[in-house]
């Protein structure tokens, strides 16, 4: 007899399980070793408290009531759950705060697109550590993690929440502007944020560095000749990149135009690339507004890997097959 | 020459293939055997692969190319719904220009059989390839619509009094012209796009950049840059 999961959900059978546990083993070995201890906190949330977090794109798919009528949501990632556990068990202690998980999170998918409705998660979340220095703790970490796992050409797309926004401010672009071309970047759509520029009034010297910017990305090179009114916004990763150990620094890829679809994120944001894989391996970002809004205000940072996209380009990697792995540009690390 | 830069690129066959094959030519690349075998789909000594243009986004999101053409029409009819719903995850990196269609809301000529199903039944029928897009339409202008997918010649459809309108795609309006249909609203004029996957975006930023910076040097004819009045 055939009997269906849903569509999105998979059973994972002892021969993949090994392999996935090994690589939990490692990652799990490399998060205590830097003094990120494990917590597990409940797949089912109050609603009323999940949604104290700005998830925008990653907001909770699945509601369920309980037997008194509450609103009961899955959780669809690790880091606001966490945001509560500080603020509730760890009201007082004395900060910074290291925690890892690994966890299965849940997320709406769009038929027939292969998407996970149930994905296992492995990340750390850094609370109390300002930037630069948490930033550059977790990238440590990430990087520290990864090593170990046996990946060999992953690099870190590192970038800035807080950048456009920034640049918009400094360049005077107008209140009424700023929401449209922050959702064009957002969208990836580099037409329509040209197009939209080319018709919002602002000056083309203006028009110009918006559209150029955020689409600079490679080396520290691409901190360096910045034009005046973007000097201010590009500070922190600046910043961030004078405290990065050479062997993290050499994975990183600065890029200007970085923004992740989570509604949380502050600062700093990063994504894990591999070449084995089409699309990001995993991400994370400082969401130094978050703690506050669950009553606890302190700046933090953490990322979150997708272990089966890590376990794909692992064996990717390693039959030396992959959707990018011709051509990457030069001075890639291996 | 052999592949752009070293990109692997999605190239649609069908409308917007001569354009891009054009395109491709100018940038250096020899295209005689892509032009001459229709039946061959992977170039792998200059690095294009051919499909139908509602794949492009796929293969592109995938990462089985690094690049892709393909239109606008495709790119809407793929995007998000609603907020939270995320749409395929690629970069839109340019207006090609070429390929320019516009995609209308169109019924039978006389007095408008759909206004009259509006006003008596309150909904409308629509056909169409682009169910997103047409559902998109009519909400944001406020009408009750039945979306009728169909695969194949959506003109048929009104002929037949299955629906009251059809939201298609149109360059010349030949073909609506005669089936008797005419253009009641034009929703959104589509053009060629160059996409890029997210992590090749990333990865290969030089050689998608510099191909970026040669395809805004050519010539405005090679790249048929059309009315800055689309979306």
């Amino acid at each position: 007899m055939i009997h269906p999961i849903p569509s999105g959900t998979r059973d994972v059978l002892p021969d993949e399980t090994r392999e996935v546990r090994a690589i939990t083993d490692i990652l799990r070995g490399v998060f205590e070793r830097h003094g990120y201890g494990e917590v597990y906190t409940p797949a089912l949330e109050y609603e009323s408290v999940l949604a104290r977090a700005d998830m925008a794109e990653a907001q909770p798919a699945y509601r369920v009531f309980d037997e008194t009528g509450a609103v009961l949501v899955l959780r669809s990632d690790m880091t606001v759950p966490i945001a509560r556990v500080v603020a509730t068990r760890y009201a007082t202690s004395e900060p910074p705060l290291r925690f890892c998980y690994f966890a299965h999170c849940y997320r709406g998918v769009r038929p027939q697109r292969g998407q996970p409705r149930e994905l296992l998660q492995a990340g750390i979340e850094l609370i109390g550590a300002p930037a630069p220095q948490g930033t550059a703790e977790a990238l440590a970490v990430l990087c520290h993690a990864l090593d170990a796992t046996g990946l060999k050409d992953y690099r870190i797309g590192l970038g800035d929440a807080s950048l456009f926004p920034a640049l918009m401010a400094s360049l005077n672009v107008p209140d009424a502007a700023r929401p449209g071309l922050l959702e064009s970047l957002v969208l990836r759509d580099v037409v329509g944020l040209e197009r939209t520029l080319s018709e919002s009034g602002l000056s083309a010297d203006t028009a110009a560095l918006l559209t150029e910017l955020p689409q600079r990305r490679g080396g520290p090179e691409v901190l360096l000749d910045m034009p005046a009114q973007a000097q201010e916004a590009v500070t922190g990763l600046r910043r961030v990149h004078e405290l990065l150990e050479p062997d993290v620094a050499e994975r990183v890829i600065f890029d200007l135009g970085l923004v992740r679809n989570i509604g949380y994120y502050t600062g700093a944001v990063f994504d894990v690339y591999d070449p084995a894989l089409g699309a990001p391996i995993g991400g994370g970002g400082r969401y130094d507004e978050l703690l506050g809004r669950f009553g606890r205000r302190l700046p933090a940072v953490g990322f979150a890997l997708g272990v089966d996209r890590l376990h794909i380009a692992l064996a990717g990697e390693e039959r030396g097959t992959g959707a990018l792995l011709a051509g990457a540009d030069a001075g890639s690390v291996s | 020459m052999s592949a752009v830069n070293g990109l692997t690129i999605a190239v649609p066959r069908g409308a917007l293939f001569d354009g891009t094959v054009d395109l491709l030519e100018a940038l250096g690349m020899d295209t005689e055997e892509l032009r001459s075998n229709d039946r061959k789909l992977l170039f792998g000594d200059i690095g294009v692969i051919t499909m139908r243009p509602s794949d492009v986004p796929t293969y592109v999101e995938a990462g089985a190319a690094d690049l892709g053409v393909t239109g606008k029409d495709v790119l809407l009819e793929q995007s998000a719904q609603r907020p939270g719903e995320g749409g395929r995850d690629v970069y839109e990196l340019l207006d090609l220009g070429y390929g320019r269609c516009t995609m209308v809301l169109a019924s039978e000529a006389g007095p408008d059989p759909a206004l009259e199903a509006l006003r008596r039944l309150g909904v409308m029928r629509v056909a169409t390839k682009y169910p997103r897009i047409a559902a998109r339409h009519l909400e944001e202008t406020g009408r009750q619509a039945e979306i009728v997918e169909v695969k194949g010649s959506v003109e048929l459809a009104p002929l037949t009094g299955m629906v009251e309108a059809i939201v298609d795609l149109t360059a010349t309006g030949t073909t609506l012209r005669e089936n008797n249909l005419i253009i009641r609203e034009e929703i959104v004029v589509c053009t060629a796009r160059l996409i890029a996957n997210p992590v090749a975006h990333k990865l290969k930023a030089s050689a998608i950049d510099e191909l970026l910076r040669r395809l805004r040097e050519l010539p405005a004819a090679a790249r048929g840059r059309g009315a800055p009045d689309h979306v």
